[in-house]
């Protein structure tokens, strides 16, 4: 396509008409794509979104590293919506997240972010890709009823309604424009509403479904950090060189950034009194973190944002610091 | 058109044709201000897809964002009414992922030529096989009249008081220029022609562009003195002229006319087709 704008809108086109669809970019694209992903979130269409993130705002940093980006995935596009958003460590994890990606699109029809940083996308690792059938596919839902009883935004069970593909014979309308169950714009309050709460719901009563975490060494932790995306393998290793030294310390690696894992949090770190939030900008996901934990936790956001990684010895000095 | 439709009077038969196409729930009345283009230049497509004889299940109408942008909402096809401008790009996504759908694109002058310019020069140069029915109307009606691509030199509109001092584009010659294969012009006074264009436009293989020139009697025939929708109509037949019949006059005898019917046609092969070649041949190297 021609440019980001068109990608994302193609994208959209692709996925009506039956397609699962995919599409990455970098800082200043993502901006670009982000008036159609929020066409994607209203008409509740799948799809697939890569933005390596770079250091910004604007043209940036472009082959340099960054985490700044975070609050772009949740808030991106203007209006109220609630957005999926994955965040890998390895490029391991990027198989395996770009997996459940599709799987979280096609199961709740909505636009999924995968936040990659620089160095895991320019990253090379071995990978062992799953063979076809190993993993579990999920594919969005279909009507089951006849053309002419079908409701294209009706309220489910599951809080997605069944989404099937043009020219399949169940002719309906989609629109950018609030609309009712029908499709159709709409000015009624109620109807607003009940789309807007269909939006929040179908997501936010299903979090089990999304959060993922990985949790090390977290059972007797005083300290932990809480990270995501490359931030997340300094943390590894500065936990395991300070549990050397007896310190008790652990981490909490988010895969899914959004939505914001809080009660999971609040559970793992309970014995926790310090908190360090390793991020590769001026501090975003640690707002979120002192949002869940209780207000006598000590939160320490440990920052850069200079285009380089954080290290694991810088890590370790951050924890010496707050000990 | 089945043997059973031709045996009613003519008079019903039209209207049927209509209602047959229409969306059956909630959707009426339309926004259009009486006496607009979009009607007469929705009821033509209507014709033309039935004369066809095309199912309602593959056909996909896309439209962005203004007046003209609300006829696939109206119309019982798949329907997608999309964001402003880009709808050239989401028909590009349906037409690539299902090349077995027949694309239509409902645009206007301000959709399609300002905002969603670069969307409607790079679909033309792929060539893709969408059939893009511009509605040029020279004004943006839906938000009150501003000036668009298409807005004359010297005109008034709500962002020109004082008169246009920009040039406008012309829909027609942009499109071939940029590379599209079927190239047509028509007016909402020529009915008949405006019908057999759709249906040229829609049976050809690649991107068409379809100019359909209408009236704004509201805003644009308003502030121009330019009377009501039927003075407006009467000024489209009275400077209009035929390929034919343009082709026996003087450069100074189209001083100020417009030319219509088939502007541009070629063969070159068209985008999914040419996609196909690529993926076959790859398949075939395995």
């Amino acid at each position: 396509m021609e440019d980001e704008i068109a990608s994302m809108a193609a994208l959209v086109g692709a996925s009506v008409s039956g397609a699962k669809a995919m599409t990455a970019t970098s800082g200043p694209g993502y901006s670009l794509m982000q008036e159609n992903i929020g066409y994607a979130y209203i008409t509740e269409t799948p799809l697939v979104v890569v933005n390596v993130q770079r250091g910004g705002p604007s043209t940036g940093l472009p082959t340099k590293v960054s985490q700044s980006d975070t609050m772009q995935a949740r808030w991106g596009p203007h209006g109220d919506y609630t957005a999926i958003a994955v965040a890998p460590s390895t490029v391991t994890d990027t198989v395996t997240e770009t997996i459940r990606a599709f799987n979280l699109a096609e199961r709740f029809r909505t636009p999924v972010t995968i936040l990659l940083d620089e160095v895991i996308a320019h990253q090379r690792e071995l990978v062992a890709l799953p063979k076809p059938g190993e993993k579990q596919i999920i594919d969005r839902v279909k009507p089951n009823v006849p053309p002419e009883e079908f409701e294209p935004f009706a309220k489910t069970a599951r809080g997605v309604s069944p989404m099937p593909a043009y020219g399949e014979g169940y002719r309906y309308n989609v629109t950018g424009l609030t609309h009712d169950s029908m499709g159709f714009a709409t000015a009624d309050a109620e109807e607003i509403k009940a789309k807007m709460d269909k939006l929040r719901g179908k997501i936010m009563n299903y979090t089990s479904e999304i959060t993922k975490l990985r949790v090390e060494m977290m059972d007797d932790a005083e300290i932990a950090f809480v990270s995501y995306g490359s931030a997340s393998r300094a943390a590894l290793l500065a936990v395991a060189l300070a549990r050397n030294v007896g310190v008790k310390v652990g981490s909490v690696q988010a895969y899914t950034i959004w939505p914001f894992p809080d009660e999971e949090l609040r559970e793992y770190c309970r014995s926790c009194k310090k908190i360090i939030v390793p991020e590769l900008n001026m501090g975003q996901i640690v707002h979120e973190v002192a949002r869940v934990l209780p207000p006598d936790t000590e939160i320490h956001s440990l920052q850069r944002y200079d285009g380089e990684i954080l290290t694991p010895m810088q890590l370790l000095e951050k924890l010496e610091e707050v000990m | 058109m089945t043997t059973a439709e031709k045996k009613k009077p003519v008079e019903k038969q039209k209207s049927d044709v209509i209602l047959k196409y229409l969306r059956p729930k909630k959707k009426m009345p339309h926004v259009w201000c009486a006496g607009c283009g979009n009607g007469i230049v929705m009821s033509a497509i209507i014709r033309a897809i039935d004369k066809l004889g095309l199912s309602k299940d593959e056909v996909v109408m896309l439209s962005g964002i203004g007046c003209t942008s609300r006829m696939p909402v109206y119309l019982d096809f798949n329907s997608l009414h999309t964001t402003h401008g880009r709808a050239l790009a989401y028909a590009t996504g349906v037409k690539f992922n299902r090349p077995d759908l027949k694309v239509i694109v409902i645009t206007g002058d301000g959709d399609g030529m300002a905002i969603g310019g670069n969307h409607f020069i790079h679909a033309c140069r792929r060539n893709i096989d969408i059939t893009a029915i511009l509605i040029n109307n020279n004004i943006y009606g839906m938000t009150g009249g501003q000036g668009s691509p298409t807005t004359p030199s010297a005109a008034i509109s709500t962002t020109t008081p004082y008169g246009n001092a920009e040039k406008h584009f012309d829909p027609c010659k942009l499109a071939e220029a940029a590379g599209a294969s079927f190239v047509g012009r028509s007016t909402v006074y020529h009915t008949p022609q405006l019908e057999k264009m759709i249906i040229d436009g829609i049976s050809h293989r690649g991107f068409s562009l379809l100019e359909v020139v209408s009236n704004c009697h509201t805003y644009f025939g308003r502030f121009n003195r330019r009377g009501d929708a039927v003075a407006m109509l009467k000024n489209f037949k009275e400077t209009s002229v035929t390929t034919t019949k343009a082709r026996k006059m003087s450069p100074e005898e189209l001083e100020g006319k417009r030319i219509i019917g088939t502007l541009h046609e070629d063969d070159k092969t068209e985008f999914c087709d040419e996609y196909q070649k690529v993926a076959d041949r790859l398949q075939g190297d395995k």
